[in-house]
């Protein structure tokens, strides 16, 4: 009986799909697990590209910061190409241009540029460290002066310093920039797509191409993006709330 | 109420000049890839050659319309139809249910056979089994991906928007088969330089309800009166020799495959 009723479900949407609505609801829902690996492919190339972009930015904002002679010029450089090229032009260099390189075709870095998943996930790294580490050389500026002279005169050295007082309090300051390049890297992801890569904009893609159809798989990308989003963005209001408790204005 | 009724007349006009209703001596718009040689191909100064464009300005002429060409990428072409920014699609595109779903075809203007390539000496025979993750390339939204999807599910897929891209990849061996036409695997790879070390695979490939019955002309449906002109000018054409001059142009065989009933 409950076997039943489901299939009677099922055929209303179809019907509705095929009769009333201009959008083929019934495709989408027929196709979901592809756009179900897409969300994951897509969740876990950002994520892992956000995660190595910080592990490189935390250290370059320092040096930037502390303006290490050289070294701060290199980094500026790096930031400004990276920040200063599209996304998916940095992606096709990777993807296409070092595929064209006989002495990369022919090395053990084949394994990596050979794959478009790798090629993808170091693209998003480069790109989002270069704009991580702006932002965090922003916010290891604006730690103030007096935390800074309280841990001097407490007698940490400047190792220290950077490690209990100016990232901690840095990173805290970060989060509302850095909550941005979170979003702005899960909507620069679709670029992924491009290069084979079954992400979101991928599946909706292959959606549109088997069908023949405008807008059903741009939609339904549209819409697992923005339950993403909306899921990061509320993770982010959270940690914001746990982390400012001290600097929020006193509730009467 | 002045204002009101003068802005809705203004409107109106603006409507008016802008939906106009379509006539008989209106120019057809059709649509085709430019990128995709021998049938359609975009030369230096960004004119679009090739088989395609032949036949479709000479059948123009013989249905007595005016023809200019549209450039639309292959993935958005039927959307694009039935959004009604172009009139025909002329670009190689295969009759299949699942299109004529959408869209009307006429009869086939050319019939050519879908094959494999690979690198010389890969030792991949082109059988299912021989093709067990390895990785298979082919353009999306086309009868070969529909086909690749249907037998190769045991194979690394690969789709991509143009060929070109996905030849790029075959040549620097990130994709090991290639599944396309066989006259546009010979003229837009094999002969190329990229394509020397490549060779094709296996037998023709079959399959009616992926592959479809030869290559036509898409129009929207409710269109009987120019879909019915068009197929009869092709069959006219084939049988006055006119078509054979065009086929001679381009290709050193007759792609027309079996004659229709």
């Amino acid at each position: 009986m409950a076997e039943q009723e489901k299939f009677d479900h099922w055929e209303a949407i179809q019907q509705f799909s095929e009769n009333v609505s201009p959008i083929d609801f019934y495709l989408i829902l027929e196709n979901w697990p592809m756009f179900w690996e897409g969300a994951w492919q897509t969740v876990t190339l950002v994520g892992l590209g956000l995660f190595f972009a910080g592990m490189i930015a935390v250290p370059l904002a320092v040096c930037q910061v502390n303006r290490v002679p050289v070294l701060s010029q290199v980094v500026s450089a790096y930031a400004y190409f990276f920040r200063g090229t599209p996304l998916l032009l940095q992606l096709y260099l990777i993807y296409y241009g070092f595929s064209e390189i006989d002495f990369i075709r022919h090395s053990f870095l084949w394994i990596v540029f050979k794959d478009a998943w790798w090629c993808t996930l170091i693209a998003f790294t480069i790109n989002s460290a270069a704009y991580t580490t702006e932002i965090l050389r922003g916010a290891f500026d604006q730690v103030p002066r007096g935390e800074v002279e309280a841990a001097k005169s407490c007698g940490m050295s400047a190792w220290k310093r950077y490690i209990r007082i100016i990232i901690p309090s840095g990173l805290r300051r970060a989060l509302p920039a850095y909550s941005n390049e979170v979003i702005f890297m899960i909507h620069g992801s679709v670029v992924a797509s491009t290069v084979t890569i079954i992400d979101i904009l991928g599946a909706g893609r292959i959606l549109n191409g088997r069908y023949y159809l405008a807008y059903e798989g741009f939609i339904a990308a549209a819409v697992i993006y923005m339950i993403i989003v909306f899921i990061v963005t509320r993770g982010f209001n959270f940690w914001e709330k746990q982390w400012f408790a001290h600097l929020r204005p006193r509730e009467t | 109420m002045k204002k009101i009724g003068f802005l809705l007349a203004t409107v109106g006009i603006l409507a008016a000049s802008f939906v106009q209703p379509a006539k008989a001596a209106d120019v057809l718009r059709v649509a085709t890839e430019g990128a995709y040689p021998p049938f359609n191909w975009t030369d230096e100064n960004g004119v679009i050659k090739g088989f395609d464009t032949d036949i479709t300005f000479a059948l123009c002429e013989r249905i007595g319309r005016e023809c200019e060409l549209v450039a639309q990428d292959w993935d958005g072409m039927i959307p694009g139809l039935l959004a009604k920014k172009y009139d025909l699609i002329i670009a190689s595109m295969s009759i299949t249910e699942e299109r004529k779903k959408k869209v009307d075809f006429t009869g086939k203007y050319y019939q050519t056979p879908t094959r494999m390539i690979a690198r010389k000496g890969a030792n991949i025979d082109g059988s299912v089994k021989s093709l067990d993750g390895v990785s298979v390339g082919s353009q999306r939204a086309t009868t070969q991906a529909c086909y690749v999807e249907k037998f190769f599910s045991n194979a690394d897929i690969k789709l991509y928007a143009v060929e070109a891209d996905g030849y790029i990849d075959l040549k620097n061996g990130r994709v090991d088969v290639y599944v396309a036409d066989s006259i546009q695997l010979q003229a837009g790879f094999l002969s190329t330089e990229a394509g020397t070390d490549f060779e094709f695979i296996g037998p023709e490939l079959n399959d009616v309800e992926c592959l479809g019955e030869g290559t036509g002309i898409a129009l929207r449906k409710g269109n009987e009166e120019l879909r019915d002109a068009l197929s009869q000018a092709i069959l006219d054409m084939r049988a006055d020799g006119s078509y054979k001059i065009i086929n001679d142009k381009t290709f050193a065989v007759d792609i027309y495959g079996p004659e229709l009933q």
